[in-house]
């Protein structure tokens, strides 16, 4: 059984159809490229996978590991391994790092039937998961993304991901907005994860994350539609013609 | 049964307001009235001095000539003050600790209230991981019932009792001190509460003594159709320190009681008084029925040189809360500070806030106060700050945050200046906000399920105040939070 199987979803937002029939199959230790040009409706699908109540699903369906995965609430997602890596981290004053991830680490083993970690071992995960992606054990201390540059906000998802270990990582843009160092440091992080019970979904705009981050498919998304699938070739075919082909086709 | 429905069991399981249940005992109680006769009752009940008796009919005197207050932003039909009774008291008053009723007893272990001074444990391994003792003075309708720890606390000369009978062991001390920070006449509830005041506690502090534990006091209303006036005297001589806290509850009864106490601290000379509450009366039921009139006057006088007095205040219950923990800033280089964090939801109304009055040289003051509204909820933050010419080189700095939940609510502020120094530095900022969708989303994709998100964002809202809270009071407000605001999201 496929990990992720999205057979003909659409999805609306106020009224406005964005997403006009995908269809994908995620397998477990795949990683998956989605690439496609601002406004192709790259977003709106990982906010459908998410759960995020403002996108209405018109049609289709999605399994998740064989259930149905738009029936479940988003943290029921969540607690069942769907992370999604914000393009734009949110910010909550007054909460620290660490504890924001406590609280969701023990959400989701409570899920599971697992007892919450004791505050000893759960130091002990984070400090290693934060060397993992080199990331300034200041930040955990300090709130939930306030105050942190862009670098800082993206390597926090990562870093978050890295803790709660998913087993689809949906990471939305995750490239945007970091300089050659931070993107190197966050494919690090993200090659560190692979593994052969766990599937990536990179949504990008640019096909430079994909060198750091070696996919196993490329899907081009125009007009809320898979308009082709290949292998990494197709991201450096991409890299070369633009995505202005593929808007011609759509039409 | 699955785990989600399990935890939404387990979440609803403790919603609505765990201490409404009423204690069955004996008590006697005054018939609803207010006169000359009531006051001398009270006064003779309590075996008063010819002093204190002529100090109540003064103020009641002063009382009946005063208008009803109605400038707070707060709706309410009129007080029927003749409709009120002013004593209500177990039957059989305890003479110790020993002695106080079984069912006494009993409801405060239910209200977690440590009635039982524990035995010392000097020299036993693990001792120190031990809860930290805290004496408490327990109020109980009209009376206090008990007081624990006052034999220790007396080794250090530190005087921790009913304000009954500190007006007949200290009466020096109580004539001394009593109404030179909120005098009688201050304002309409402080006279009727000088007219009528049963008991609190009092609180003395000698010179360069730091007391060695929390001191706090627990008010309990639990007859019907009766109003508790307590009022409450803290002494912190030259160079003394502590820290006071203060909680109240009541049963959940349809009709609204009146609550109308007056605290007031004097801090000398590098004196330093922390004084928190934790206000959690009945609120009153989903429709407003019901619930606790929380008129009440707190002030400090920070008399001294460098004298300091912080009011930390959680306000989430009561059906209306009137409250101005305030600073008189007299002494040269004294501090002021204010921390408020208020919530109301269903249909509690608060008008909240501080009066920092700078007198001395280099007085400085700081207010933060988070609002948080929900339901059909109507808050204010009502302050002031004033310089006044003897006030050179004066600061104060005052935040104050309000955040929305739904879309009923309300939020309002009404900060006052009056600065009379040139010299005078104020700063206010002012911010109103409510929870995102986009952060209730990002909790919900990180697994936190939506009403423990909306627990953490308010607390994360309120942290600047929580963390002035002392240790075992932040862990109680952080969890009278969640139960407060649980139902208030959608």
């Amino acid at each position: 059984m496929a990990l992720l199987e999205i057979r003909d979803l659409h999805a609306a937002v106020e009224g406005e159809e964005i997403l006009r029939g995908i269809n994908l199959t995620v397998d477990r230790g795949e990683v998956h490229a989605v690439m496609g040009p601002n406004g192709s409706g790259k977003s709106t699908l990982s906010k459908v996978l998410a759960g995020h109540d403002g996108y209405e699903v018109t049609n289709g369906q999605v399994l998740y590991d064989g259930k149905d995965l738009l029936d479940l609430e988003a943290e029921d997602r969540a607690r069942l391994g769907v992370f999604l890596g914000f393009q734009y981290p949110v910010e909550i004053p007054g909460v620290a790092n660490t504890y924001f991830l406590k609280a969701a680490l023990n959400a989701m083993r409570k899920h599971r039937g697992e007892p919450e970690l004791d505050a000893v071992a759960f130091l002990k995960l984070i400090r290693e998961r934060a060397k993992m992606v080199n990331m300034d054990e200041n930040l955990l201390k300090r709130a939930v993304n306030e105050g942190f540059s862009g670098g800082e906000k993206k390597r926090n998802e990562i870093f978050q991901m890295a803790v709660l270990e998913p087993q689809l990582a949906i990471l939305d843009e995750t490239d945007s907005g970091l300089d050659i160092d931070a993107l190197r440091i966050v494919s690090q992080g993200v090659n560190a994860m692979r593994s052969a019970d766990r599937a990536f979904l990179l949504i990008t705009h640019y096909q430079r994350l994909l060198d750091h981050i070696e996919p196993d498919h490329v899907h081009v998304l125009v007009n809320g539609r898979i308009q082709q699938s290949g292998g990494k070739e197709l991201a450096e075919e991409l890299e070369r013609s633009g995505y202005a082909l593929f808007e011609e086709n759509a039409a | 049964m699955s785990a989600s429905s399990k935890t939404i069991e387990e979440i609803t399981g403790k919603r609505g307001y765990e201490y409404g249940f009423i204690t069955d005992i004996e008590q006697e109680s005054l018939p609803p009235g207010l006169s000359e006769e009531t006051v001398r009752f009270i006064s003779a009940k309590k075996d008063e001095p010819e002093w204190m008796l002529e100090w109540r009919l003064e103020a009641l005197r002063g009382w009946l000539e005063m208008p009803h207050p109605n400038w707070a932003h707060v709706h309410y039909k009129p007080i029927d003050f003749q409709a009120i009774s002013y004593y209500a008291a177990p039957k059989n008053q305890p003479k110790s600790l020993d002695e106080v009723d079984p069912k006494l007893l009993e409801m405060y272990e239910k209200l977690g209230i440590p009635m039982h001074e524990r035995e010392m444990l000097a020299g036993v391994e693990g001792a120190g991981e031990q809860r930290p003792e805290v004496a408490v003075d327990a109020v109980f309708d009209s009376v206090s019932v008990g007081t624990t720890y006052k034999a220790k606390l007396a080794e250090q000369g530190i005087i921790f009792c009913s304000m009954s009978e500190a007006v007949q062991d200290h009466p020096e001390l109580v004539r001394k001190y009593l109404g030179t920070v909120v005098p009688r006449k201050d304002n309409f509830f402080a006279a009727l509460n000088s007219a009528v005041f049963s008991d609190g506690s009092f609180v003395y502090i000698p010179k360069g003594v730091r007391c060695p534990m929390e001191l706090s006091t627990y008010f309990r209303m639990n007859a019907g159709h009766t109003g508790q006036f307590e009022r409450t005297l803290i002494i912190a001589e030259e160079g003394a320190s502590v820290s006071y806290l203060e909680g109240c509850t009541a049963p959940m009864r349809d009709e609204n009681q009146l609550h109308a106490a007056v605290v007031e601290l004097v801090a000398l000379d590098d004196a330093d008084i922390k004084y928190s509450t934790v206000q959690n009366w009945y609120p009153g039921d989903e429709n407003g029925v019901g619930g606790i009139f929380n008129f009440v006057t707190k002030r400090g006088l920070c008399a001294g040189k460098r004298s300091r007095i912080a009011w930390t205040q959680v306000e989430t219950g009561s059906a209306i809360t009137w409250k101005y923990p305030s600073c008189v800033l007299k002494g040269d280089d004294s501090v002021g500070e204010f921390y408020s964090v208020a919530v109301t939801r269903g249909y509690q109304q608060a008008d909240t806030g501080t009066k920092m009055i700078h007198m001395g040289k280099n007085t400085r003051s700081t207010i933060i106060a988070k609002g948080i509204s929900a339901g059909h909820g109507e808050q204010s933050y009502r302050g002031l700050v004033r310089v006044l010419p003897t006030a050179k080189d004066a600061r104060n700095y005052s935040q104050c945050d309000s955040m929305l939940i739904g879309d009923k609510c309300a939020a309002h502020t009404f900060p006052y200046i009056d600065a009379q120094h040139p010299g005078a530095q104020i700063e206010h900022e002012a911010t109103t906000s409510r929870i995102s969708e986009d952060q209730l989303f990002y909790c919900k994709q990180r697994g936190i399920g939506e009403e423990e998100a909306v627990s953490l964002i308010v607390n994360g809202f309120c942290r600047d105040v929580f963390k002035k809270l002392p240790m075992e009071f932040a862990v109680e407000a952080q969890k009278l939070l969640e139960v407060t605001l649980e139902d208030s999201v959608g």
